[in-house]
């Protein structure tokens, strides 16, 4: 068996739930998520840091949660896909990425929309340039990325805040 | 009367009927299933790139607390692989290692820490034998051979001659030939693999989830290597995080998964890492072409003679087909009357290859669209006009090699680049370090003949219709993202005239859905569309049958309007749900089946040892034109725009169309400008996705997306393939309009910065010299 590890004693908000989890000091929030708290939504991709996959918001900002211990989220707010339905409704990036096909195989799409809401937080009309800076960091290997430009796009439509610059 | 009308599905841009739990984190892949008490599965791999194994010592891995199982070579003295004539690969290594990282052993243990330290426990003695990590090296003169039963290293050599080749190169007025050198590249599909292999010991059976796109050919595997009844596999493919060939083959990983969980008596779940991924890549081979053409003074073809070679790597996997591809499918875009081909499959001790999107085609198909572009220039002809001047006389065509072409949009795609780019006003006046560029290119609508023949029909639809009025469609073709499911929904939707809001689906699980050979060689929409109008329309004739016995009438005078069933426009008709009950009284629950079969005229030609290969019922075709500009400086080159046509005979989904044809120009750019597999004695130094460059959003061109339909014949609703033909063309549509920029030609790719700088820097000293 591994030998004891150091443990701590976490508190935190995950998806609007507040938690008290023991977790190994060694834990990535990655895997405390998908393997503590259950939900499978944020992807892993890669060996940490590489593809977006993993990208979830960390008291609001987007963060690669394969790099992160869990240990550090001491009293933080994590934010995965899970939350993103409002009232059993798709958000309206979901309905972008659905509707404009910004999925296919699906894998990458928890990361990059939560990539593109935490842009949306911080910038609700971006322009094409913009969206492009706000999701470098996620790979996709389906799409060529023209469709889910479109999809965060139909987002910022719909939110009623239409981006001036092209 | 009030208007009823029966929905339409196809043509019509459709969300794909997953994509909600897609969007939603709902989506369960294989990684995704952590069932309370699984095992952590770990692979050991070999360190070395060719050895004999001496020993493989796992007792002090065994002894560990918390390991359930270790398990080496001497689980399983079977060997798996896709092609019947070449499986000669174990799930673990026996005897030999031929590459680094092929797997050695695997230990199941309760925690990951612990599963990695009985990994390091393990005690692998080897005696090491030469390595070759180039074509060159394996075949040269006194290499040993990786595998006894192939002399010289040579997987598979084959040639043919068709036509009267030597009289054609006489008659041309202009011959040339050119060397090209294409990188290895690998698929990089977001989703690593993974396995979890549940196996009860009580039954002795074997539960299976894996990330692959051919659950069938997997459980054929798993059933061999286990040596367990394939009744007794339960093999399911959940959502997979993307294909493009990676998984058309049962893959170690998955046999491995289940072994071990058989040592264990339990559930193991195996998710190897990103590079680990990579080394189990089954990628596009590094390919040699040597390509030489004839032409008449007018752009007219004469004569092709070209020579292939593919470094393989350690084992077959897909090979034979890849070089016989690579062969077959230099016919068929345009009209050649004679050309000879030599391939040689060439095992080196690298991580093998396999059938990456645009399998066997691509690499030919830029070295001929690159060097019929240098000769056009040659003969001052317009590169869309030389093309024009080579066009099949059809459709009704037979190509030399037996191909039978039926529907064949090319011309209209040259015209919609032509026009859409503004060609004539553009080519080579763009200024300087700007360029664009045009190619074509085609590919098969699946394999005429699958690489299992069973005798059973190419693919299998169940439609179930039940008492609440819904239906559910049962197909075992794997979705992997491409959007096969809702395809196939649709086409059944639009038989029976109902909304896709009707119908639910179950995919791939060998308890339920019938077999299927799988997504690849971009069958899918073709041989499953096909089933499932076959399936609907059975349905639709037993409620056509229940509506004429409730209503009195004959059934040939019966409208079917998807919601409603009436004789004649005069009579109100009945409800789909009223139908439904009809139809159920006295039998129940209805399950109806379609099946598609491939024309025998269509199985390739027999004139040469493999000429089945490239034999299809239909082929897509694709012009692109591609606009880039290069950094004067640096010679980064930024590909600005692309006009993207192609013929897929009808969109069924128009939404996901341009979604395949988007995501396949890009994958194209990856292979011409960046993506490369690399080596240094055998270690992949490119395992990682910072390493292993695909383009990320920042440097992704807009694309401009022209469908056109040719309305094939034999195809569902007349369509065909959409997902691997455009990126077949990007390639050379990039460097001939590089060479419109540079004015020199790339001739090896990846197309890099460095690379080109070298190329522009060597055609300034010659041009000084010769001055
Ligand atoms: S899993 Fe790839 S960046 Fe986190
Ligand atoms: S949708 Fe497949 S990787 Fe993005």
């Amino acid at each position: 068996m591994s030998e004891k590890r150091n443990k701590t004693l976490l508190h935190c908000t995950v998806n609007g739930k507040e938690r008290d989890d023991v977790v190994k000091d060694n834990m990535l929030v990655a895997d405390y998520l998908r393997e503590v708290v259950g939900i499978t939504g944020t992807k892993i991709g890669c060996d940490g840091g590489e593809c977006g996959c993993c990208t979830v918001l960390i008291d609001g900002v987007p963060q690669h949660a394969c790099l992160r211990l869990t240990a550090t989220c001491q009293d933080v707010e994590i934010e995965t896909i899970e939350a993103l339905a409002e009232q059993n409704r798709l958000s309206a990036l979901q309905r972008g990425f659905h509707e404009k096909l910004g999925t296919q195989c699906g894998f990458c799409t928890p990361g990059m929309i939560m990539a593109a809401e935490g842009l949306l937080r911080e910038n609700p009309s971006p322009s094409e340039d913009e969206i492009r800076q706000g999701l470098a960091a996620n790979l996709c290997r389906c799409t060529g990325y023209i469709k889910i430009i479109e999809a965060v796009q139909f987002a910022i439509d719909e939110l009623g805040s239409k981006g001036k610059a092209a | 009367m009030n208007e009823i009308k029966p929905t339409k599905s196809i043509g019509v841009p459709t969300p794909l009927v997953d994509g909600p739990e897609k969007v939603s984190g709902k989506a369960q892949y294989s990684a995704d299933f952590m069932p309370s008490d699984y095992l952590v599965g770990r692979i050991f791999r070999s360190p070395v790139s060719h050895a004999e194994i001496i020993n493989v010592d796992i007792s002090a891995a065994q002894a560990l607390p918390g390991v359930k199982a270790v398990i080496t070579g001497d689980e399983t003295d079977e060997t798996f692989g896709i092609l019947p004539v070449a499986r000669f690969e174990y799930p673990l290594a026996r005897d030999k290692v031929r590459y680094k990282g092929e797997p050695v052993a695997c230990v199941a243990a309760v925690d990951v820490e612990t599963a990695q330290k009985a990994v390091d426990l393990i005690k692998f003695k080897y005696k090491e034998l030469p390595a070759y990590f180039t074509s060159q090296e394996a075949m040269a003169e006194g290499a040993v051979n990786i595998h006894d039963h192939r002399e010289c290293n040579i997987e598979r050599e084959v040639d043919y001659d068709l036509g009267e080749v030597d009289e054609g190169f006489e008659a041309a007025d202009l011959v040339m030939e050119e060397t090209f050198n294409c990188a290895e590249v690998a698929q990089s599909q977001m989703e690593p693999h993974a396995a979890i292999a549940e196996y009860d010991p009580t039954r002795d059976f074997m539960t299976i989830h894996a990330s692959t796109q051919v659950p069938y050919y997997g459980h054929l595997m798993l059933a061999k290597v286990l040596k367990m009844e394939e009744s007794q596999i339960r093999m399911i493919k959940p959502f997979v995080g993307g294909g493009f060939g990676c998984r058309t083959e049962c893959l170690n990983v998955e046999l491995i998964c289940a072994l071990v969980a058989r040592a264990a008596g339990g559930t193991v779940r195996i998710v190897i890492s990103r590079e680990e991924t990579f080394i189990t890549h089954r990628g596009r081979p590094e390919t040699d072409v040597e390509m030489k053409i004839g032409l008449t003074k007018d752009g007219v073809i004469t004569a092709v003679d070209f020579k292939v070679i593919q470094r393989g790597g350690a084992f077959s996997g897909y090979g034979i087909v890849t070089i016989l591809y690579a062969g077959g499918m230099v016919f068929g875009l345009y009209d050649l009357p004679a050309v000879r081909y030599k391939g040689l499959r060439v095992l080196t001790n690298t991580p093998p290859c396999g059938a990456m999107r645009g399998h066997g085609v691509t690499n030919v198909r830029y070295a001929f669209e690159s060097l019929l572009e240098k000769m056009a220039n040659k003969l001052s002809i317009d590169p869309i006009e030389i093309r024009r001047r080579n066009l099949l006389l059809g459709p009704k065509y037979e190509t030399l090699n037996e191909m039978f072409i039926n529907s064949y949009g090319l011309p209209e795609c040259l015209d919609w680049v032509e026009k859409a780019s503004n060609w004539k006003k553009r080519k080579g006046k763009m200024g300087s370090y700007k360029g664009i560029g045009i190619a074509c290119g085609h590919y098969p609508s699946g394999a005429s003949k699958p690489v299992n023949w069973s005798g059973e029909p190419h693919a299998t639809v169940h439609l179930k219709l039940d008492w609440d009025g819904s239906i559910t469609l049962l197909t075992g073709a794997p979705e992997i993202g491409q959007g096969s499911t809702t395809m196939a929904t649709q086409c059944a939707a639009e038989v029976l005239g109902l909304d896709i809001s009707r119908f639910q689906s179950l995919t791939s699980d060998s308890k339920f859905t019938p077999k299927d050979n799988g997504s690849y060689s971009s069958r899918v929409t073709y041989m499953v569309g096909n089933a499932s109008i076959d399936a609907a329309i059975n349905l639709k004739n037993i409620l056509i049958d229940a509506a004429a016995k409730k209503l009195e009438a004959k059934p040939e005078n019966i409208e079917c309007l998807g919601e409603v069933y009436r004789a004649g426009t005069q009579d109100e008709g009945l409800t789909f749900n009223e139908v439904v009950k009809a139809a159920l009284e006295g039998t129940g629950t209805i399950t109806v089946k379609g099946n598609f079969d491939t024309l025998p005229e269509s199985w390739g030609t027999k004139k040469y040892r493999g000429g089945a290969i490239s034999g299809s019922m239909a082929y897509a075709y694709a012009a692109q034109v591609v606009e880039v500009s290069i950094d004067p400086d640096t010679f980064e080159i930024t590909v600005d725009k692309v006009w993207a046509a192609q013929d897929v005979g009808k969109a069924l989904n128009p939404l996901s169309v341009e979604g395949q044809i988007e995501g396949s120009v890009w994958m194209g750019m990856g292979q011409a400008i960046s993506e490369s597999t690399q080596f240094v004695n055998g270690l992949g130094i490119t395992n990682s996705m910072l390493d292993y460059k695909v383009p990320t959003i920042i440097e992704s061109p807009s694309i401009k997306v022209g469908i056109i339909e040719s309305v094939d014949p034999h195809g569902p609703f007349g369509a065909k393939e959409a997902g691997e033909t455009s990126l077949v063309c990007f390639i050379p549509a990039l460097t001939n309009a590089i060479y419109d920029a540079l004015g020199v030609r790339p001739l090896d790719l990846p197309v890099t910065p460095d690379r080109l700088m070298e190329l522009v820097e060597n055609s300034t000293t010659n041009k000084e010299a010769a001055e």
